[in-house]
């Protein structure tokens, strides 16, 4: 059977489109001491065998660097745009790990004078030798997983740190000199009262840092929440208290001077997170670690999530490509319906004004319905009321571009 | 055996088989088959008769059949034709029609659960009919068999003696042969006279894809024979015969068809309206002068609009309907229109089982799948200025000025345990009955009759009647003309337009409580849309129940990393598939699941998005 080598379907006109982009690195870090009860992300706790060949990253890492040497045209020599540490837990490594991560992909493609390096970290492992040792590594950014402020919703979603914990957590990064600081809050869980978020809210904005993203929960399958509410012990989010936790956060949000500028993130100017933002703009990036997601002019790939069977595959690069047993575990290649289909899903998230195709009694049609506001002729950017509704916006202009969506049956 | 077209009339026994369902008359056939030696055992199978599949599967006769068997009697050979009846009072004018080529019936009762409702039903008819009844006990090998008690019981509704009782296993075949002496012996010879012009009852008619239709007939007097020009005398058309047989069980030519022979006919004639139950055919060039009594056009009494699932499969169901007709006299249907489920056709059924029956067909013979309204009766509306309107669709139900309205009735005979005279009188109250009488069959079990509105017993009448009687009731009904009612139509309303295929015309008394049961089973039905949704039940402009759909207030607000693109695409093309299948009322989409669920009693539960 062939390996799968998402690379060899890359068609010539895929492979011409990809110099303009921009390049970026992701790198997963499937660690973690404890899985919150609502969390889906590829991640291993000690417990499990797959949680412990840490060691076992680093010269992974290195290698499907590489082979990304190897693969990516020419053209795409860098220097690279950005950088982001997911995981999982990036901070249970020693920093001077992901430093050297980091420095391979700068000797390999260089990295631009500007170049965007974030880690999420989560506040409890956060000490100030810790701090020092992200910035020495060339951390340029920081996004810690606060949740929430308040005890009670703290332990409903699972999570293990206390409220104070975050403002150490701030303080720590900032004394070592980490400006561009980001958290992640997530309201919705079952119990959280308005007034609890409220508190949620102000703390993250009397953390002062320039980036927030909120999110509602999400009960993926096969969580322990998941399990939860299919016993019925647990609520499942509550679209009517979604609505209007959102909306007074983005009030109070916006009133501090971060603006929004995807549906669930607000910076304020200049400190909008510019990995991120690639990734709503379909931008070439190269996913490293186990479970990571990738894409490359209109493919998208997917490694292996097993840390073992991704550094098995890996071992294997070195041989000849078609004989390879890859890190990959599935792929895509996107048809035009497709990658139509997520560019409207991506802009139309996104505050900068996208242009309505279509007809002008579309763009007229949500505007009378307060979903968005019109700029300039042909553009727009939703309201409030339609970052709430932002997916029936992007089917109505689907609609109206006339597209007729199958199923697509992608490779995997 | 008796060749066909010079067998003896005195040397004839035609007869049927009359029973409740499942008393086991089509397992009785496979043994006459089997003793006869019409069948050997090699080719038998269960419900040899039973030539539909679907008639195979839900183990009910649909259309009727009649085959010719030989057997010795005391040294005699006998020719006897057996005409299988459909059971089911949709089908009531068929089986008289069947009945009426018969001189004998045999009643069979199973031993272990006695008489039933169509038992009766059945019997009336063929006394009506003047046939020689034979009643048998079937099932006396069954451990629960109680054979005295229920001889007891048929003895006292023929007015026999107990002791003329048969007593059949169909399963086993003990007594089986008795029957069939039993047959001659008591079931008169068929009288006629040979020498006057032709005249032949047609009792059947079904379309065969390679023959045409094919007409099953019973020769009163004359003969009928090879290459004679025959005449409908209903419609006065001609036809060549091009064969003429018996079925024996398989189609037999043969040079005639003497009195009081039983046969086919067939002229290449490819719709089975060309050649009606009832009809009486007579030779051309010496044609009768009197038709036999009863033509009958079938009359349409139920009436439900089928819609292709997929608004592209319009020119097929239109086909399959055309193909249907061809092989089911009794099949109306014409074009309509709804706003809310497309292009589809206005059908009129004989009864529900017709209904199912066809919906069935449909679905499984043309890979069709159907949403079918409501079914609703025929109602006549008197206008104010006299003139009459017929309405077959609750959305053409005319709005005021009228003075009249009225619905076809039914009289219901019910049989029960007597201890559930009670139940079933309280039921039969609040569909708007009338008792018309009561008896006692035994100590405990009695008949009751009720004249009621169709509609009352269209929807859920009968399963009602068995949850309140253990399932121990049985029913039986007939037309019975139509009565006046205080009937108004209730419209529904999605955020203020009409859906015309929710519309239904119920009595004044019952239009709150469909209002209310029809709105909040759509309020869980439909999805929530971008804006509220007024559910709304109303008499003309008079608003009776309303529910409301509250706005979706987020649709997403997730997380869109970028692993989760690929996931959050594929779960954007899913909804753009669903909404495909959507259908439009105003500016609501309606999931078809949603029309579904709520025209067909609802047991398929439609998840609620969120
Ligand atoms: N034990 C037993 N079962 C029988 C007998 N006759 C019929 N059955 C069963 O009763 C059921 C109904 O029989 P069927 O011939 O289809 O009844 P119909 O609806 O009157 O045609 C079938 O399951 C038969 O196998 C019998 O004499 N003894
Ligand atoms: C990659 S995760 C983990 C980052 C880090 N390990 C932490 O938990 O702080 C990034 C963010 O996604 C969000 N997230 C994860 N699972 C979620 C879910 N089921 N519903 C909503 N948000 C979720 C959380 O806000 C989390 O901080
Ligand atoms: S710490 Fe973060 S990655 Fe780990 S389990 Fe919790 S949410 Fe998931
Ligand atoms: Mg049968």
């Amino acid at each position: 059977m062939a390996p799968p080598d998402p690379w060899l379907d890359l068609t010539a006109a895929a492979w011409g489109e990809i110099p303009g982009r921009p390049l970026r690195f992701y790198l997963h870090v499937p660690y973690c001491t404890h899985r919150c009860d609502y969390c889906d992300f590829t991640t291993y706790t000690p417990d499990d065998p797959r949680g412990r060949g840490q060691a076992q990253w680093l010269p992974g890492v290195r290698t499907e660097l590489a082979l990304a040497a190897r693969v990516l045209p020419a053209a795409l020599a860098g220097p690279v745009h950005s950088i982001f540490i997911g995981g999982g837990t990036p901070t249970l490594l020693a920093p001077e790990t992901l430093g050297v991560a980091i420095a391979d992909i700068a000797d390999r493609w260089g990295l631009m004078a500007d170049c965007e390096i974030t880690v999420e970290a989560n506040p409890e492992t956060i000490t100030p030798s810790l701090a020092a040792g992200l910035l020495a590594a060339g951390v340029t950014r920081v996004s810690v997983g606060m949740q929430s402020a308040v005890p009670a919703v703290l332990g409903a979603l699972g999570r293990r740190h206390r409220p104070s914990t975050m403002v150490t957590a701030i303080e720590c990064l900032r004394r070592a000199g980490l400006q561009r600081l980001s958290v992640d809050l997530i309201y919705g869980a079952d119990g959280e009262s308005l007034a609890q978020w409220q508190v949620s809210v102000q703390a993250a904005l009397d953390l002062g840092v320039g980036h927030i993203s909120a999110y509602g929960l999400i009960v993926e399958p096969g969580t322990a929440l998941a399990a939860r509410v299919a016993r019925g012990v647990t609520r499942p989010p509550d679209d009517e208290d979604l609505a209007i936790k959102y909306e007074l956060a983005d009030a109070a949000f916006e009133a501090a001077g971060l603006r929004w500028y995807e549906i669930a993130n607000w910076a304020r100017p200049g400190e909008q997170c510019a990995h991120n933002s690639g990734y709503w703009r379909a931008d070439t990036w190269w996913g490293v670690g186990p479970g990571a997601h990738s894409h490359l002019g209109g493919v998208r790939w997917w490694n292996r999530t097993n840390p073992h069977a991704w550094q098995v595959g890996l071992a294997d690069v070195r041989g000849d490509r078609r004989e390879a047993r890859w890190p990959v575990a599935g792929w895509e290649l996107l048809s035009a319906e497709q990658r139509a289909l997520e560019q409207a899903m991506c802009t139309v998230r996104l505050r900068r004004p996208w242009p309505v195709l279509g007809n002008g009694r579309l763009r007229a049609a949500l505007v009378a319905e307060g979903l968005v506001v019109p700029v300039g002729v042909h553009h727009a950017s939703l309201t409030r009321r339609g970052r709430l509704l932002a997916d029936h916006v992007v089917h109505r202009t689907l609609d109206a571009a006339g597209e007729c969506w199958m199923t697509p049956a992608s490779a995997s | 055996m008796g060749v066909p077209g010079r067998t003896p009339p005195s040397l004839l026994r035609n007869f049927s088989i009359i029973a409740h369902i499942d008393h086991g008359k089509s397992t009785l056939a496979d043994r006459m088959l089997g003793l006869t030696g019409a069948v050997d055992e090699r080719t038998m199978r269960d419900q040899y008769l039973d030539r539909m599949d679907i008639e195979r599967e839900r183990g009910i006769t649909i259309k009727s059949q009649a085959v010719r068997l030989s057997w010795a009697c005391q040294g005699t050979t006998y020719t006897l034709n057996l005409i299988d009846t459909p059971g089911h009072v949709d089908f009531t004018y068929e089986v008289s029609r069947s009945l009426a080529a018969c001189e004998g019936a045999v009643l069979l009762v199973d031993a272990a659960q006695g008489i039933e409702a169509q038992t009766l039903a059945n019997l009336y008819l063929a006394v009506q009919n003047d046939l020689v009844i034979v009643p048998v006990l079937n099932k006396i090998d069954l451990p629960a068999a109680q054979p005295e008690r229920y001889a007891a019981e048929l003895a006292h509704i023929i007015g026999c003696d107990a002791e003329e009782v048969l007593r059949v296993s169909a399963k086993t075949g003990a007594g089986v042969g008795d029957l069939l002496n039993a047959v001659v012996a008591r079931v008169p010879p068929p009288a006629g006279d040979p020498d006057a012009p032709t005249r032949a009852m047609i009792f059947d008619s079904v379309y065969d894809t390679y023959r045409g239709v094919v007409t099953y007939v019973r020769v009163v007097d004359g003969r009928l024979a090879a290459r004679d020009r025959i005449r409908m005398m209903s419609t006065g058309a001609q036809h060549e015969l091009l064969d003429i047989g018996v079925i024996a069980p398989e189609p037999t030519s043969c040079s005639a068809l003497g009195v009081g022979e039983v046969g086919y006919l067939m002229t290449g004639v490819k719709d089975v309206r060309q050649s009606r139950v009832g009809d009486t055919v007579t030779i051309a060039g010496q044609p009768a002068q009197v038709s036999l009594a009863g033509f009958q056009d079938p009359k349409p009494m139920v009436f439900a609009g089928l819609y292709p699932m997929d608004g592209s499969d319009y020119p097929l169901l239109r086909e399959a309907l055309d193909r249907l007709q061809l092989n089911d006299a009794a099949l109306v249907y014409e074009p309509e229109t709804s706003a809310a489920l497309g292009f589809g056709f206005r059908c009129g059924f004989l009864g529900l089982l017709h209904l199912e029956i066809v919906q069935e067909r449909l679905e499984r013979e043309f890979g069709l799948t159907l949403i079918s309204t409501a079914p609703n009766v025929v109602y006549r509306v008197v206008m104010l200025d006299g003139t009459e309107v017929v309405v077959t669709n609750p959305s053409e139900f005319p709005v005021g000025k009228y003075t009249t309205v009225s619905e076809p009735a039914v009289r219901v005979t019910v049989l029960a345990p007597s201890e559930y005279i009670g139940a079933v009188m309280e039921l039969c109250q609040a569909r708007r009955g009338s008792l018309l009488g009561m008896d006692y069959l035994s100590a405990e079990r009695v008949e009751m009759r009720y004249r009621l509105p169709l509609a009352e017993i269209v929807y859920d009448f009968f399963d009602a009647l068995k949850s309140r009687t253990r399932g121990y009731a049985s029913l039986d009904y007939e037309f019975d003309g139509v009565i006046e009612a205080d009937l108004v139509k209730v419209d529904i309303l999605l955020n203020g337009e009409p859906v015309d295929a929710f519309s239904a015309i119920v009595h004044r008394d019952r239009a709150y409580g469909y209002g209310v049961d029809m709105t909040s089973r759509l309020r869980t039905l439909i999805p929530r849309q971008q804006f509220e949704v007024p559910i709304q039940a109303a008499i003309g402009s008079r608003v009776i129940a309303r529910e409301t759909i509250r706005a979706m207030r987020k649709d997403v607000l997730a997380k869109c990393y970028g692993g989760d693109i690929t996931r959050k695409r594929k779960l954007l093309e899913r909804q753009r598939e669903g909404k495909r299948r959507m259908k439009m009322v105003g500016r609501v989409e309606v999931p078809q699941e949603a029309f579904v669920a709520a025209l067909g009693g609802g047991e398929e539960v439609v998840a609620r998005r969120s």
